[in-house]
């Protein structure tokens, strides 16, 4: 392990770094939309701005890791290399399901819009139905009490 | 012996892909067959487990570095006590579970499309868990979570109908961003220290400047807190575990959580051990405690009830975490053990209260008690438990944790104390509420009760009226409520007064295997103490890079 270059002594290239933040930001940006391919690409776009993250973690480019070879500069980290072709084929896997969750309420729906949770519109309408509610008793008492006056104004 | 038992480590991740890849090939040939199969893999998985349990109890921690490479480069799984403990109590859940999602398939008659990726699916999950569990390193912890995810984001929408899609897009969206501020953890972790084995990152993260180690720290809890539904980062939970289908939301609430507080309490005790950002935990245990069991007194939809309940007592947990002494991890890992067993029977019961009585909305259900005594009783045990009466498991937790809050002194511990109380007790109302409406009221008054006269009835929170006017016509509307009664594949459950037996059986085992936590609560307090007391006082000794595990 020695051998290889540790992220902790080196730093990376300042390039990559303001590649990662620009795809950070352009990612978060896209998920918090609310069309499910709009988050998919947000998705897509973060999850490579951590996988440069995860390459720029092993410090700046060595030679390639091979044992055989007999220089002495320094070896390129192969264990972030790994990491990151494992979280691709995770990206891909989610990729593949948000595409087809998007395409399936796509069918029912007509759109991909992330819906409101049932239950909070529900409070939110018997909200409002409650406050309909107090507005016709208190119109209705009004208008009796209305009656009222009138009967007693006529006897 | 102990190099046989150090070859059974990775067993519990590898027998369910196999079973799962095998079924897969399978497809819908020999069906009977097939679910003996998965069957046979849980229990064998089972036992695996319970020898692993065993042995990390009496020999110490068991290691295998997979493929044979050295710890720091290749992978390495553990099994230590808290892992077994943890693995032994998931497998016996999700064997319980298994069962009753096949007697339900069975009942509704379901091999059909969807439903064949059912049973691959749950498996992938348990391999994911155990992958989890048993990690020994970083990045491998993150590769369980993403297994075990992937395979819900699938469960969870099942057969694909507008409701579950609809939950389903919170749930994955959600799962996705706690996924990758993981995944930056783990980055910048890397960057930081030169390695992601658990046991190195416990020598060198403690070497690093402490400014640095408080953004590691929070990253790390950060994403951990989505998986685990603590209280600012929980609103996910309750709005998309009701909709699945029964058995999954079981298996869900038992599980996907407490993997996340499985990882949180790895990052407290191993990795920043210095017990800092604990007091920021207790805070947000507190809330959760709180808000949780707010949101479930004021729910009427059962699963949902019991979604709120769950985020609730996770709350527990992460108190006990936090308070960060012996006494307190031991009783979170006793509470963890309990509720897990405790919150999959609820809604294995909620599975069949909606096949009896075709729906989980309280309001439309009553007399349960009579029309079914043995759900009665199936709901009552692990109710109580819940709510922590003694001599429940549950009250023997809470007990423990109410012990260690008060050993641990201070203003904000007593606080904690008190609320841990009060949510015990707003539980209790909450699930006698839950009995008084669908279990003790006549059943004419469930029926009678048209959407119309409930709300009429003062002081009650008027939901039912907001189904809007072209629902609430009459008891077919029911069947539109959220969590309402659907199969596996999501069509409307065809109710019935007899429960299959299947079904009853596999909730009964689990209601049992509750109460023999109760039972067993001596040895496995003095269980919980060992394994609270190796992770605290052997922090930075983890067993990854021990010489006795090369193998």
């Amino acid at each position: 392990m020695t051998v290889l270059a540790t992220g902790a002594a080196t730093t990376p290239t300042l390039a990559l770094v303001g590649v990662i933040g620009v795809l950070g930001a352009v990612g978060t940006t896209l998920l918090l939309e609310r069309s499910l391919t709009r988050i998919l690409l947000g998705v897509v776009v973060l999850s490579n701005a951590i996988n440069l993250l995860i390459l720029a973690a092993g410090g700046p480019a060595g030679r390639p890791p091979m044992l055989e070879t007999q220089t002495t500069a320094p070896m390129n980290d192969p264990l972030p290399q790994a990491m990151v072709l494992t979280a691709i084929v995770i990206t891909l896997g989610v990729t593949a399901f948000l595409l087809a969750m998007a395409y399936r309420s796509w069918q029912l729906e007509g759109n991909d819009e992330v819906r409101d949770d049932a239950e909070d519109r529900r409070i939110l309408r018997a909200a409002e139905h409650g406050d309909l509610r107090a507005q016709i008793r208190a119109e209705r008492e009004r208008l009796a009490r209305a009656e009222d006056d009138d009967l007693r104004g006529t006897s | 012996m102990v190099e046989l038992t150090g070859h059974l480590v990775p067993l519990p991740v590898v027998l369910p892909l196999l079973a799962a890849g095998l079924r897969l090939a399978l497809g819908r040939r020999w069906p009977r067959l097939q679910r003996v199969l998965s069957v046979t893999t849980l229990s064998v998985v089972l036992l695996v487990s319970v020898l692993l349990l065993v042995a990390a109890d009496t020999h110490g921690p068991l290691v295998v570095q997979v493929g044979g490479w050295a710890a720091p480069v290749g992978i390495s799984l553990v099994a230590d006590r808290l892992s077994a403990l943890l693995l032994v109590v998931s497998v016996a859940i999700t064997l319980a579970v298994l069962v009753y999602s096949i007697g339900q398939g069975m009942v509704d008659g379901e091999e059909v499309a969807p439903l064949a990726i059912y049973h691959p699916t749950y498996l992938i999950l348990v391999a994911g868990v155990a992958t989890a569990f048993l990690a020994g390193d970083l990045f491998n912890v993150y590769v369980g979570f993403e297994v075990l995810l992937t395979a819900s984001y699938v469960l969870l929408t099942l057969g694909g109908t507008g409701s579950r899609l609809r939950a389903g897009a919170t749930y994955v969206v959600v799962s996705l961003v706690s996924s990758m501020v993981f995944l930056v953890a783990v980055a910048t972790i890397y960057a930081a220290t030169g390695t992601v084995n658990l046991a190195q990152l416990a020598e060198r993260l403690a070497e690093l400047p402490p400014q640095l180690q408080l953004v590691l720290h929070t990253l790390l809890l950060t994403g951990f807190a989505i998986k685990a539904a603590v209280f600012p980062l929980s609103a996910w939970l309750p709005d998309s575990y009701p909709t699945a289908p029964a058995p999954v939301t079981a298996v869900f609430a038992g599980l996907l959580t407490k993997v996340g507080v499985y990882t949180m309490i790895r990052t407290q005790t191993l990795l920043f051990p210095g017990g800092s950002l604990d007091t920021l935990l207790l805070v947000v245990a507190l809330a959760t405690m709180l808000v949780g069991i707010l949101g479930a007194v004021a729910q009427t939809d059962i699963k949902r009830l019991l979604s709120f309940t769950l985020v609730s007592h996770i709350g527990y947990l992460v108190f006990g975490l936090a308070v960060g002494s012996v006494h307190g991890l031991s009783a979170a890992i006793f509470y963890a053990v309990h509720h897990i067993t405790v919150q999959t029977s609820l809604f294995l019961v909620a599975g069949l209260i909606e096949r009896r009585g075709g729906t989980t909305s309280m309001r439309s259900l009553g007399g349960l008690a009579t029309l079914s005594p043995v759900l009665g009783i199936l709901f009552f045990v692990p109710a109580m438990n819940l709510a922590g009466i003694p001599p429940l498991s549950g009250f023997l937790g809470k007990l423990g944790l109410v012990q260690a809050g008060v050993a641990a002194g201070g203003p904000l511990a007593y606080t904690l104390v008190a609320g841990s109380v009060v949510t015990s007790l707003l539980t209790l109302y909450a699930m006698a509420r839950l009995w008084g409406y669908a279990f003790w009221r006549s059943p004419s008054l469930a029926v009678a009760a048209t959407p119309g006269t409930v709300l009429e009835s003062p002081g009650e929170p008027a939901l039912t009226s907001a189904y809007g006017p072209e629902e609430t016509v009459g008891p077919a509307s029911r069947r539109t409520v959220t969590g309402g009664a659907t199969t596996l594949g999501g069509q409307a459950i065809v109710t019935t007064a007899r429960l299959p037996r299947t079904m009853t059986g596999a909730t009964i085992a689990l209601v049992a295997f509750g109460l023999a936590l109760t039972v067993l609560a001596g040895p496995l307090t003095a269980y919980c103490e060992r394994t609270a007391s190796e992770l605290l006082e052997s922090g930075d000794e983890h067993p990854t890079l021990a010489p006795g595990g090369d193998g």
